[in-house]
């Protein structure tokens, strides 16, 4: 079991989140017509063994998004905030 | 390569089994290859065999991190079927489908391949509209379906609780009877026995840490057990797409989820077919030795631990014990995760890439077992042609540029979707 703390409510069991997506993909600028990007966005991801910066959800909770680094060889979460914060410059 | 039958049997009972021949060769590897295949599972030792008998392409390497079916191979629940209704999909494991049923007799080694059925369980008028809709398509393709009322569902699995009041009501259900269940651990043993015969050698303990690439060709790998050249490098891991196919420079429409399975302490035969249902997203069957071998949802979040966390356990369990609640006194003896490249559209990847002489073959989500002798089969094809097979046509990597993705499920891309 993993225990997330939400930057709003506290600690937290896993069961109360829901995972979105990664932390690090950024949507085209609405004007940025090219297919390229846009493919990009919606369907390549980066295989990262260790810690990534990820977006979950406290769906049985506040329900508000939050950001969470954690490793994906161990399940260790090390940070959480909101999706808006930076921890140590970005992830790895 | 001794060939097993009643008489080898009779001749080895005479001196205790003490004098059976080793099943395959473990050889050091060459410094080159014709083809090297990443991964020792059943999808890289069927490609290994179906490159030899298929195609004479025997200088080959298998190379295998750890050992040969550790992987998902070894960790899956074992479910065969080709019910899928997606054009691309119905006929690619149709084909694997007819592969199982021969394949004891090809390998000379018994997969205990059982055609006890697989019945998929409607619990909505929804789920009964896009089930028959789904056995028509099977059956238009000459692939056999039958759909069951409650009435017929209720003396096919007389444990299941049909009644009105459930939690999960059951509607009917769509059974495919050639479907079933196989010894996964006889899959990997009997390819790779066979591929062996054919002279492929079986590398176990050596793990790829790069692919070497020169002017936009793969010529080889680097391995923990040194390097070794190839004119032809082929992936087929579970997990570790996304992983190899960085180290050849390319990102990959894939991520990497934890799914968890587990067996309950054995009983006498209670199940003989094997059920699943959608809704409450479970699906069992009864092991040769008794045990119910029952799994559920991804753990939902990308993961590269084999292992997962135990709310699933319990909502797993949960989620059987509301279709059988006779099963609520059982034990859980085991439980053990793996790890699976998850697709954006939920479907393979079978393809030649843009580098000359590197093949992919992943994104099996969680459906890979079934498929292992047919995915081998187009794979072989694949490789030792440059162009892919007619029934792996569709599983490219540029589907999910130009848009023509194979959504069974129509979750779109969200690859813990599928």
């Amino acid at each position: 079991m993993m225990l997330i703390t939400c930057p709003h409510c506290g600690p937290r069991a896993q069961t109360e989140f829901s995972y979105q997506d990664d932390a690090t993909t950024r949507r085209p600028a609405i004007d940025d017509a090219g297919q390229a990007a846009h493919f990009e966005y919606v369907y390549q991801r980066d295989p990262r063994r260790g810690p990534q910066d990820e977006i979950w959800r406290h769906t049985a909770g506040c329900g508000k998004f939050i950001k969470v680094r954690r490793d994906t060889l161990t399940h260790e979460i090390t940070a959480t905030g909101t999706p808006q914060d930076d921890f140590d410059g970005g992830a790895p | 390569m001794t060939r097993y039958s009643i008489l080898s049997l009779a001749r080895n009972a005479l001196t205790g089994h003490r004098n059976w021949p080793q099943a395959w060769r473990s050889p050091a590897p060459k410094p080159a290859y014709d083809v090297v295949i990443i991964g020792g599972g059943g999808h890289g030792l069927a490609t290994a065999y179906y490159l030899a008998k298929n195609h004479g392409i025997t200088n080959v390497a298998v190379i295998e991190k750890g050992w040969l079916g550790g992987g998902n191979t070894g960790r899956n629940t074992t479910i065969v079927r080709s019910n899928y209704a997606q054009p691309g999909n119905t006929l690619f494991y149709e084909h694997s489908m007819k592969l199982w049923e021969g394949l004891s007799q090809d390998l000379n080694f018994n997969v205990m391949m059982s055609h006890r059925g697989v019945l998929n369980l409607a619990h909505s008028d929804g789920q009964v509209d896009s089930f028959q809709r789904r056995g028509n398509v099977m059956r238009i393709n000459g692939i056999d379906a039958e759909y069951l009322n409650r009435d017929e569902v209720r003396a096919f699995v007389p444990l299941l609780d049909c009644s009105l009041d459930a939690r999960f009501p059951i509607k009917g259900g769509l059974l495919q009877p050639r479907g079933g269940t196989a010894r996964h651990d006889a899959v990997a043993w009997g390819y790779a026995r066979g591929a062996d015969a054919y002279g492929v050698d079986i590398v176990q303990n050596c793990e790829v840490t790069g692919i070497d690439i020169l002017g936009g060709r793969a010529v080889g790998v680097q391995t923990t057990r040194g390097a070794i050249k190839a004119a032809k490098v082929a992936t087929a891991v579970a997990g570790h797409t996304g992983h190899l196919c960085e180290m050849a420079g390319m990102r990959m429409p894939l991520e990497t989820h934890l799914l968890q399975a587990m067996v309950s302490e054995p009983v006498k035969p209670c199940i003989d077919t094997v059920v699943t249902s959608g809704a409450a997203h479970m699906y069992i069957s009864q092991s040769d030795k008794g045990e119910l071998v029952f799994g559920g949802d991804l753990e939902f979040y990308p993961s590269y631990a084999q292992r997962g966390n135990f709310p699933r356990i319990e909502d797993v369990a949960q989620n059987v014990l509301t279709l059988f609640p006779s099963f609520g006194r059982l034990r859980l003896m085991r439980t053990w995760g793996g790890v699976m490249d998850m697709s954006m559209d939920g479907s393979p990847i079978i393809t030649k890439t843009d580098i000359q002489g590197f093949y992919i073959n992943g994104g099996w989500c969680y459906g890979g077992f079934k498929a292992t002798p047919g995915s081998g089969w187009v794979y072989a094809h694949t490789i030792a042609n440059d162009s892919p097979h007619e029934l792996n046509a569709a599983f490219t990597l540029k589907r999910f540029e130009t848009g023509a993705v194979i959504d069974e499920h129509g979750a779109g891309a969200k690859a813990q979707a599928h």
